[in-house]
């Protein structure tokens, strides 16, 4: 009886450990299949042309999405513009000033903020920026992405902030710097590398967003000029393309998802570079 | 007297001129402190926004349906008539069909990761799954699109139809026409965009349980799959239910993915082959069409429910996680 009881343990044991492995092996084959089926597809996809050229209009093949990745460059500057100083000033203020209660509201509110699905984010641009205005336009995605940006670099903010040992803080202060001059001179600086990363991070977060660009930043297959008007971006580009039934733009919104997580993968690396050499130092 | 001479000792600070300007800007605590309040209130500012703006901006909606927009089953903008039923029933089960693949797949993965593998190949494995989560949801759609729906129409399908579908009692979930785009597809797309984040925070809480745990368990004469899930997940559970809530609440809210696969048809079926619509899908697929102001302001009010949907996740999550780390997260 006993040696079978043990018989059993030991079989259930092997049998779940094994399963363990095998989710595991299924989990990381399966996103790597998704990935290689990506970088096959977009790279067969992809030509200078994508970079230089316009779309072309249905029926023509070829063309490129250069105004779509201009366009979203432009997104991610008004993004960064608009975000990064709310986001790095209440992350100091969190750190360094905050008293009890109004810092706990502000830190609730700033997860809550963060929880919020874009396509919600997109309809509270789209009544601050495009209702009023009464048409799209590459301010109102700008306004959508920099709202997403604020509670993200809020918090990297504040985190690596507070990884500045306190001794930096009392030598500084000790030898007569006030508190602001401390944070500007000693605690910033030393909190550069991570809140760098942290901004990053952010700003690689919201490239890839569609949902909230759908109707305020809208889309344009041409140049878009200035900031008062529709401007095209690489993610709404990606979708409007995958659910259209042409194999011409099918082909280009693989090119399009190809350039886009590059982009994204690539700030994710630096910023990791970034963080991993303040750290050396 | 002699108090006040020894205060005054110390030089006066000039009232005007440039002195005076140089002077404040040293004492510059309070200018600090109230610019960065200042920003910090923003965001309180913004958020209060958002929240006035959806209820505002659907105030046409509220009052022309009332609570029986929650259970209204019809939603027909040729005739003004809108329910909100069918996207909130579609919510609820992808995000269902979610969970349960991504939950046991990504745990079991965790626990191979943080129990098993060695800690340099379990390093390499979760740096590629954080690169994963970073992976913008438009790009799952494309695969979805072209990996997943295909799959699901020709493969998948038939024979979950042929198989499952003949069981009693759950075989209605795969019965009827399979077009490919569904719930079920949808499902296992936000299931695959998920489970990098069940794996990464999951991981993270189990190699914070302390060894002499795993120990304790093994000198016992535990196996070492007893020790791991009578002792090191137990140990571990307010932080994996964490990073349950937190795929809850993305796939709740995940739209452009579900856009593209789901079907897009205000429809409640049983199977999980129909075709249907998210609160989030819906709101993309037809803000920029809607015409007519009560059919913008039903799509706002839309909004408005899933902005409370994960807003009482959030809040749910929070409580539950700090009521189990006060109990220690040990085994009860």
């Amino acid at each position: 009886m006993s040696t079978l009881r043990i018989l059993w343990r030991k079989s259930l044991n092997f049998v779940m450990l094994t399963l363990t492995g095998v989710a595991a092996f299924a989990v990381v084959s399966v996103l790597f299949l998704i990935l290689g089926y990506l970088i096959w597809n977009g790279g067969t996809s992809l030509s200078w042309n994508f970079f230089t050229q316009l779309p072309k209009p249905v029926g023509e093949s070829g063309g490129g999405m250069a105004n779509a990745i201009v366009g979203s460059l432009k997104l991610l500057l008004l993004a960064a513009l608009m975000g990064l100083p709310v986001g790095l000033l209440a992350g100091v203020y969190l750190a360094e000033f905050g008293g009890k209660t109004f810092s706990f509201v502000v830190r609730y509110t700033t997860d809550l903020l963060n929880g919020v699905p874009s396509i919600v984010i997109g309809i509270f641009a789209y009544s601050l920026a495009v209702l009023p205005v009464k048409h799209f336009s590459a301010l109102a995605g700008g306004v959508a992405l920099g709202i997403m940006v604020i509670p993200i670099t809020v918090r990297s903010t504040e985190e690596f902030l507070r990884a500045v040992p306190g001794n930096m803080r009392e030598a500084a202060m000790a030898l007569g710097a006030s508190k602001w001059k401390t944070i500007a001179t000693v605690v910033l600086p030393a909190a550069s590398g991570g809140i760098l990363t942290g901004m990053l991070l952010a700003l690689a977060r919201v490239a890839g967003e569609t949902a909230p660009l759908l109707f305020t930043a809208f889309g344009n297959r041409f140049w878009s000029h200035g900031w008062g008007q529709p401007i095209a971006s690489l993610p709404v580009m990606i979708y409007t393309y995958a659910v259209a039934p042409y194999d011409d733009w099918h082909r280009q919104a693989w090119a399009a998802g190809l350039v886009l997580l590059g982009l994204v993968l690539l700030s994710n690396l630096g910023a990791r570079f970034i963080l991993a050499r303040s750290k050396a130092v | 007297m002699s108090a006040a001479a020894t205060t005054i000792a110390h030089e006066v600070p000039p009232q005007t001129g440039p002195r005076a300007f140089l002077h404040r800007l040293r004492q510059g605590d309070q200018v600090a402190h109230l610019l960065t309040l200042t920003f910090a209130a923003v965001i309180l500012l913004l958020t209060s926004m958002l929240v006035y703006e959806l209820w505002v901006n659907s105030h046409l909606s509220r009052t022309q349906f009332g609570w029986a927009f929650f259970w209204t089953k019809v939603w027909d903008p040729n005739f003004d008539n809108f329910g909100a039923a069918p996207f909130i029933y579609g919510t609820l089960v992808t995000s269902a069909v979610a969970l349960l693949l991504a939950v046991p797949l990504g745990l079991a993965s965790a626990i191979f990761l943080s129990e098993l593998a060695p800690r340099k190949i379990s390093d390499i494995i979760s740096f590629l799954i954080d690169l994963l989560a970073a992976v913008p949801s438009v790009i799952y759609g494309l695969l979805g699109i072209f990996i997943v729906v295909p799959l699901m129409r020709t493969t998948l399908g038939p024979l979950l139809i042929n198989t499952l579908g003949n069981v009693p009692g759950i075989g209605v979930l795969f019965r009827g026409p399979n077009y490919g785009v569904g719930f079920l597809t949808a499902g296992i797309v936000l299931a695959i965009m998920v489970v990098p984040f069940i794996i990464s925070v999951s991981r993270e809480v189990l190699l914070t349980v302390p060894r002499e745990q795993r120990e304790a368990a093994l000198a016992l004469g535990a196996t070492r799959w007893e020790s791991t899930w009578q002792v090191v997940v137990p140990w571990a559970r307010a932080g994996i239910m964490g990073s349950v809530f937190l795929a809850l609440a993305r796939a709740l809210g995940e739209t452009m993915a579900v856009t593209m696969v789901i079907g897009n048809a205000a429809a409640i079926k049983a199977s999980l082959l129909s075709p249907g619509d998210t609160i989030a899908s819906t709101i993309a697929n037809q803000f920029t069409e809607a015409t007519g102001d009560l059919y913008l302001s039903s799509l706002i009010e839309l909004g408005l429910v899933l902005f409370l949907i994960t807003f009482i996740l959030n809040g749910l999550a929070r409580i539950l996680i700090v009521a189990t780390e006060r109990g220690g997260g040990r085994p009860a």
